[in-house]
């Protein structure tokens, strides 16, 4: 492979003298109330936040909020009438195209975004968060950590292909700066922060 | 200057129309307003820059060693890593994936890197058709035009002119301009579009060298859709989007949305460590002129940058002159550092493109010195023998004007005889200074002639 070779010997070149690499500091949150504060940045960036005290409340509220849903799938046994309770792995993710709406679970909450974290193991199919009409998330209420520090501190080594953070719709304010959400991803994100119990 | 329109000459098209020029700072004021807002919610906030200034630091000083970690373990995670030199052997590699798995269309997320690298371009040359999935990107596509900003694509735009786009390309009805309506129809059509195209091609927010992943932001989710639909994703970075440990995404992701458009964080955070099972995931790692900074020690924290585009949203002459006038891929202060570097003479021009105010440098999130960096390429260009020439004889006159007491005084009487007398001489469209600008009268006298007339009074 030539031009590896090349580039890598121009950027050996090239390079200055090597610097150290800097501790990053131990930031912490100020804010002591972590629910509150996730609660309160996920509103302000379009998302709709339900604190329940167990799946019932849950599945009251997703039938109440997507009574015309008319493909549902999720992650959750206890929701299995709401919709298909399981979607194979190797599932063709266009066929997801029509899903309404998807309920899965999150590891944890980041307060200070309100960015919720889901890897492989949560996701049946890559896809389905993102081409689903409206997204339902769930998270253990002591799963919400400060700031993205203590969020990488908890994701640590894991070896999931692919993971991201979702934080709100999707959204977009390229026409004029006018904010709309629904870009292309799912048009509304519900969080179901469960009490502990 | 050998090409035909530079910055000013463009500027001058975009500042005809007064209201729009008004509109178009006052939008991108609004969003460094946000920004603002965002950094001050953060006590932290300067610990967190120079952070993540002193990460891209040492990346840039150990640069080969992480690229080739890097690739081990992108390799390791089922990766296939591809090195581009430059801009046309990315654009040949791109080509050569898409031929392999014969796809004539392809559905691209937002890079600037194939912005820069005229991908678009050469590929509808080769008979393959890429369409744009960013709304913005996708707006200035169909106008036929190159992204104004490399975070708002269409910022130049007025949603009447998207109307019209869309009215033609997208049959939305006639007249019809609002953002909600638009945006839905940009969504339908562009939904067509992930569920049918077998290659996407995304830009790379942050690659990981410790675990062999990269980082994609998007708020709109059109980089997930396109790559989780498709059967091939290929994915094109700059070499200088390494970082060291996935735990410094920590630091880079709490400033870049906050920097860029004031939101705690983009829509998704997207990680991706090993391809889908059965599918490819192809990454190309882009040269092109970056070795070549990172031996220039006076430019090479250019390298630093993290594309929020904050320098820009601040810039009093970017806002102002709108960015289609830097004629470049990457618009606006941090543009004019790196441009140069790839053309010298073509963007003899851009560095100059600046009041050298600073404000970029006091809201980028990695601390690159960037009006610092301005001013240093103003001195090699002109040593080069890439300057204006009609700039460089004004100085060189203005030089000696300076160094002789007899001639400045004599100068300083012709101008303000002139100018008093006869003001057609200067003030007329010859002169750039008179654009825009009202001038004051001119004094009678001189401070230095004032000064000799007062002290002999008081003396």
């Amino acid at each position: 492979m030539p031009s590896r070779d090349t580039i890598l010997a121009a950027v050996a070149r090239n390079q200055p003298d090597r610097l150290p690499m800097p501790e990053v500091p131990a930031f912490v949150s100020a804010d002591a109330d972590l629910v509150e504060k996730f609660t309160n940045v996920a509103v302000s960036i379009g998302s709709r936040v339900f604190p329940v005290k167990g799946m019932d409340e849950v599945k009251r509220i997703l039938l109440q909020e997507h009574s015309i849903a008319k493909r549902v799938i999720t992650a959750f046994p206890e929701l299995k009438d709401l919709g298909e309770v399981s979607v194979a792995a190797d599932a063709d993710p266009h066929t997801l195209a029509d899903v309404d709406l998807a309920i899965l679970p999150a590891q944890f909450g980041v307060a200070e975004n309100s960015a919720l974290w889901v890897t492989d193991a949560q996701l049946p199919v890559r896809v389905l968060p993102f081409i689903c009409q409206h997204l339902a998330l769930v998270i253990p209420q002591q799963n919400i950590v400060p700031l993205m520090h203590q969020a990488y501190a908890a994701i640590g080594g894991q070896a999931y292909g692919f993971g991201t953070f979702i934080a709100g719709p999707s959204k977009t304010a390229d026409i004029e700066q006018s904010l709309v959400l629904g870009a292309h991803g799912a048009r509304t994100l519900s969080v179901f922060i469960l009490e502990e119990e | 200057m050998s090409q035909t329109k530079d910055h000013a000459a463009l500027a001058e098209v975009f500042n005809a129309d007064e209201p729009r020029v008004d509109w178009h700072d006052e939008t991108l004021w609004f969003i460094r307003q946000k920004r603002d807002k965002a950094a001050h919610t953060i006590p932290d906030w300067e610990l967190l820059r120079e952070t993540a200034s002193q990460i891209k630091q040492h990346v840039l000083s150990n640069l080969s060693d992480y690229l080739q970690q890097f690739e081990a373990n992108a390799k390791a995670n089922g990766i296939i890593v591809h090195w581009a030199a430059d801009a046309a052997e990315h654009n040949r590699i791109v080509h050569g994936i898409l031929l392999q798995h014969q796809i004539d269309r392809m559905v691209k997320s937002k890079s600037m890197l194939t912005e820069e690298c005229h991908l678009n371009e050469y590929l509808a040359e080769q008979g393959i058709e890429v369409i744009d999935s960013d709304l913005g990107e996708r707006i200035v596509q169909l106008a036929k035009e190159p992204p104004s900003h490399i975070v708002l694509p269409c910022i130049h735009k007025k949603k009447e002119e998207i109307g019209e786009l869309f009215h033609e390309h997208l049959g939305t009805p006639a007249g019809m301009a609002d953002p909600q309506v638009l945006t839905e129809a940009a969504r339908q059509h562009l939904r067509e579009t992930f569920l049918t195209r077998r290659a996407a091609l995304t830009g790379v927010n942050f690659a990981v060298a410790e675990t062999g992943e990269f980082v994609i932001c998007t708020n709109e989710g059109n980089a997930d859709m396109g790559a989780h639909l498709a059967d091939v994703h290929i994915a094109s970075m700059g070499i200088e989007k390494l970082i060291p440990k996935r735990e410094h995404l920590g630091v880079f992701l709490r400033l870049l949305a906050r920097s860029a458009t004031g939101q705690p964080i983009t829509t998704y955070s997207s990680h991706f460590r090993e391809p889908r099972p059965g599918h490819e995931l192809h990454l190309v790692l882009v040269d092109n002129g970056r070795s070549v900074q990172l031996g220039r020690e006076d430019f090479r924290n250019s390298l630093k940058c993290i594309r929020c585009g904050a320098c820009m949203n601040t810039c009093p002459v970017y806002r102002r002159s709108g960015g289609h006038s830097y004629h470049t891929a990457v618009a606006g202060p941090i543009g004019s550092i790196l441009a140069p570097n790839l053309d010298m003479k073509k963007h003899a021009d851009l560095p100059f493109a600046s009041t050298l105010c600073g404000s970029c440098s006091n809201v980028c999130p990695v601390k690159i010195d960037i009006h610092e960096q301005l001013y240093k390429w103003r001195q090699v260009i002109v040593k080069e023998g890439y300057a204006d020439r009609k700039k460089t004889l004004g100085m060189k006159a203005m030089t000696q004007a300076f160094a002789s007491p007899t001639a400045f005084r004599l100068a300083g009487k012709a101008g303000r005889w002139f100018m008093r007398h006869v003001p057609f001489v200067v003030s007329n469209q010859m002169n750039p200074w008179y654009k825009q600008r009202e001038m004051p009268i001119p004094p009678k006298e001189s401070f230095g002639e004032w000064y000799h007339k007062n002290r002999e009074k008081h003396a």
